[in-house]
């Protein structure tokens, strides 16, 4: 049988979605769903990555981490637009509930080749509805 | 259909190992293709052959072996996330330096590419975790 | 194109039932599984919730984890079907995707 409706036709690209929905540090999950994206940059599917939850902890700026003595990795986010990674949806709710705004988060960037290479940022804020409709979309998501 | 399977959690401390396993074992008695089983994050401590769990409990990685010899499965354990952990084939025992391997049969040790394969490949991933 | 979401903790352990339910759209499928299979049993206090999605979404239930847990057929809210690992299987190859909620 070949691939069904969701799925991409042999060579086409699929559209992956990885979903994060855990802070840092407390768990590897974050760090370790971030190396799947990098290592799965290179196959050239249509990546985005989904923040919800706690999961926005992951790209708030100010982290230091010297103090857990654990490696601080939250710069690999910003060189994900050099992978081609540049859909970061990040949950309007799940910012709210935590006391926290647009602000509050890292600054992600890429540089949009069809625009004359010109710095356009990775983060997108969306509404829940918005999420629900983004991950309806997908061929495969990966939960970590 | 082609199933992938994710396994992101070790043997007794999460049931998500034994939900991925009769997941697996009733897709295959369905018929259906088992692409891959990859196995991340304290995943890859299913594929240790040094457990001793008691006698009258389920052998976790025995079911794994004997599922992937029964049906010639391609089990996979994250390169990267057993060399935190401590899981080696012969070869990454030799290349790192470490005087033993613990490696179970059936399993094999690779990158986070085959992860994405499968993803790519199969028709459904299905996730099993914490 | 409809998505499988799976559940796996008790709703009083974690908020993964509220998240999944919060992003669920029409013509979805809900599976509780593992520990998740708590909050299909009728008179909790997350009865309300789930019977709510239920107007748009069908739900189900790990059989053999509703069991180890107690959990009789009697003791579902009504609605929720039961299905065991075949059934499970089913509905990921019916529907276009799954999502677990870990």
């Amino acid at each position: 049988m070949t691939m069904d409706e969701a799925g991409a036709p042999n060579g086409e690209a699929k559209k992956f979605l990885y979903v994060n929905r855990k802070a840092p540090y407390g768990t590897i999950y974050a760090l370790e769903s971030l190396e799947v994206v990098l290592i799965g940059a290179a196959f050239e599917q249509d990546v985005e990555l989904a923040f919800i939850d706690d999961g926005v902890y992951q790209i708030v700026k100010g982290q230091e981490t010297d103090g857990i003595g654990a490696k601080n990795f939250s710069a690999t986010y910003k060189a994900l637009g050099d992978y081609e990674v540049t859909k970061f949806y990040v949950e309007a709710e799940s910012l709210a509930e935590r006391g926290l705004t647009a602000d509050n988060l890292m600054e992600i960037m890429y540089e949009d080749e069809d625009d004359d290479w010109a710095e356009k940022p990775s983060i997108k804020i969306v509404n829940r509805a918005e999420m629900a409709e983004i991950m309806s979309a997908q061929d495969v998501i990966l939960s970590f | 259909m082609k199933f992938g399977i994710v396994v992101n959690e070790g043997p007794y401390t999460h049931e998500a190992s034994d939900s991925a396993y009769q997941f697996t074992k009733a897709a295959l008695e369905k018929g259906h293709e088992i692409f891959r089983v990859f196995f991340y994050h304290d995943g890859v401590n299913n594929g240790t052959r040094l457990t001793v769990p008691p006698q009258d409990e389920r052998n976790i990685q025995k079911n794994w072996t004997d599922l992937a010899e029964t049906h010639n499965l391609d089990l996979v354990v994250c390169i990267a996330a057993a060399q935190r952990r401590g899981i080696l084939d012969e070869n990454e025992a030799k290349r790192q330096g470490k005087d033993a391997n613990n490696i179970a049969p059936g399993f094999r040790i690779s990158g986070l590419g085959q992860l994405i394969e499968a993803g790519i490949e199969a028709d459904r991933l299905v996730s099993f975790g914490d | 194109m409809s998505t499988l979401h799976t559940v796996n903790k008790s709703p009083f352990e974690r908020s993964t039932l509220v998240s999944c339910l919060n992003h669920t759209v029409e013509g979805d499928k809900v599976l509780m599984i593992e520990d998740g299979v708590i909050s299909a049993r009728k008179g909790s206090a997350f009865e309300e919730l789930v019977k709510s999605v239920q107007e748009n979404c069908a739900l189900y239930v790990l059989a053999p984890d509703m069991a180890a847990r107690g959990i009789g057929k009697g003791d579902l809210v009504d609605g929720i079907t039961p299905v065991d690992y075949n059934g499970f299987v089913d509905l990921v190859a019916e529907c276009d995707r799954t999502q677990s909620w870990l």
